[in-house]
């Protein structure tokens, strides 16, 4: 029996780093909102640095999810 | 549910004609006597009435298996998402029902083969083999569905054809080989390397957002892209192996050439049963997986959901197959172990765990029985046939008993939450009722 221990392996380390990523980069884009909020209220500013990096972390996650798609119908 | 593409021939959906010749499923190479067909006039086959009961009996067994495929599986898309009330129990299977229709068009290839070669096909499947797989896969879905325990859809199936093919061909049939590389070690890795990846995720993201107040706002909000994800991959999957059945039935009947695709009303049938099943939302697994494992807080979902999601689509890449839901509970499990009490009913992860060993052997009995009695014709066949209709008639009354559904999905928090979760099994076994 010839079991691919490898690409087992790869599969894995794949889904935890995809994972890992995904989950900090979004958990960030939701950190840079709240420091938005804060700001707001403060009145310390308009918080747009924050919005642009809440922008971006949310737009690296849907590309990602996009890919997902594309992975999907592409089989 | 297994997550695998099982086959590669591109679809097309023209007219088939029907054309008797080089057809290797047809009633006369299974080797009957009295059987062999000499003319091109199809329907003047001895055996083509029989064919036709059968295949009419297939169709719609198939299209059963991929109703209760469906609201099984609606939970490993939407349980937590509803637990975290991301989305409102309704909305939710409204979406999943919608994406797993959506998915079921999204792939324009097909299944070729029903079981990815872990049963010899070369032979072919006869119909009744596949019937009896059906009748057992049915079952063992509506019993764990009774009793609120996610199961693999997929694995009810294979134990299905194994203990079908087993009677039916002998252990010869059965490739164990392929068994234990592609359904038995994806099995246990799986869920371990999705809540592995759920657990670091989990405690990254409250890492990353600690202090920050009112972040659960945004992870509701990513929960519900994670398990469209989800959805959307589980109607790809699912629903072409329905169609893959149907297809191979209506070729073994003469009905399609060999290596044609499904007719357009294979893949809207199939979509639309898998459609109607989530729909009806499984909720006793919902409720199940949504809060019987541990009470799961939106940046938990949000991470169990993407750990999940990515998991699925990365082992599908690499042509793994896997079972989403145990893929899904695997994540909810990490995601539990990993959130701020760090805490999981242990008596619920056993019982999953256990349910999961038991579905492949307990579906290869059920439909080794049901093969022996199918295999006698079409009386056989129809015994079979009532049998399942009894069998799931008595288990959907059963459980009308302590109705579950969409209105008191979620209930089952606050009378758990009351009491003090100790890891052991008792206390919680009246999650799933």
């Amino acid at each position: 029996m010839q079991i691919k221990w490898a690409a087992l392996a790869e599969t894995a380390g794949v889904s935890l780093a995809v994972t890992l990523a995904v989950v900090a980069v979004f958990a960030l884009g939701n950190l840079a909102l709240s420091r938005r909020e804060a700001a707001v209220e403060a009145g310390t500013g308009k918080g747009v640095p924050a919005l642009v990096a809440a922008g971006v972390c949310f737009a690296a996650c849907a590309a990602v999810v996009l890919y997902g798609i594309s992975l999907i119908a592409a089989k | 549910m297994e997550i695998r593409r099982i086959g590669n021939s591109r679809a097309t959906h023209g007219t088939p004609t029907p054309r008797p010749v080089n057809l290797p499923f047809t009633k006369a190479s299974y080797g009957r006597p009295g059987q062999q067909r000499q003319s091109d006039h199809f329907d003047d086959c001895l055996g083509m009435e029989h064919i036709t009961f059968l295949v009419a009996v297939v169709i719609i067994t198939a299209l059963a298996f991929d109703f209760t495929n469906g609201f099984h599986d609606t939970a490993n898309a939407m349980a937590t998402s509803i637990a975290t009330g991301a989305l409102k129990p309704k909305v939710a299977v409204a979406i999943a029902a919608v994406l797993n229709f959506a998915g079921a068009f999204l792939s324009v290839k097909v299944a070729t083969t029903i079981s990815g070669g872990i049963v010899n096909e070369k032979a072919g499947l006869q119909p009744s083999i596949i019937f009896a797989a059906l009748v057992g896969a049915i079952l063992w879905n509506l019993l764990t569905w009774l009793r609120g325990l996610p199961s693999s859809s997929s694995h009810a199936l294979y134990g299905g054809l194994i203990g079908a093919t087993v009677v039916g061909v002998g252990f010869g049939g059965v490739n164990f080989t392929t068994v234990v590389s592609k359904i038995l070690i994806p099995a246990v890795a799986s869920p371990i390397i999705a809540g592995l990846a759920s657990w670091g995720a989990t405690k990254l993201a409250y890492l990353i957002t600690r202090g920050a107040p009112s972040t659960e706002k945004g992870f509701r909000r990513g929960q519900m892209f994670s398990s469209s994800l989800i959805s959307l991959a589980h109607g790809t999957n699912d629903a072409q192996k329905t169609m893959g059945i149907i297809t191979l039935t209506l070729i073994s009947a003469g009905q399609l050439h060999k290596g044609d695709g499904p007719p357009t009303w294979v893949i809207v049938s199939a979509g639309l049963a898998i459609a109607l099943g989530t729909y009806m939302g499984g909720w006793r697994i919902i409720r199940s997986m949504g809060s019987g494992l541990a009470d799961i807080r939106p940046p938990q979902g949000f991470a169990s959901e993407t750990a999940a999601a990515t998991v699925i689509l990365t082992s599908s890449h690499m042509g793994y197959g896997l079972s989403t839901t145990q893929v899904c509970s695997g994540g909810i499990m990490g995601a539990g172990l990993g959130g701020p009490s760090g805490k999981l009913r242990w008596g619920m992860v056993r019982r999953m765990v256990s349910t999961w060993g038991l579905t492949l052997p307990a579906a290869a009995v059920v439909s080794g029985v049901a093969a022996l009695v199918a295999e006698q014709g079409d009386w056989g066949v129809a015994v079979v046939g009532v049998a399942l209709v009894l069998g799931a008639g008595s288990m959907w009354l059963i459980s009308r008993r302590q109705p579950v559904h969409a209105g008191n999905v979620n209930d089952s928090d606050t009378a758990t939450v009351d009491i003090p979760v100790t890891a052991g099994p008792t206390g919680q076994t009246t999650i799933a009722a």
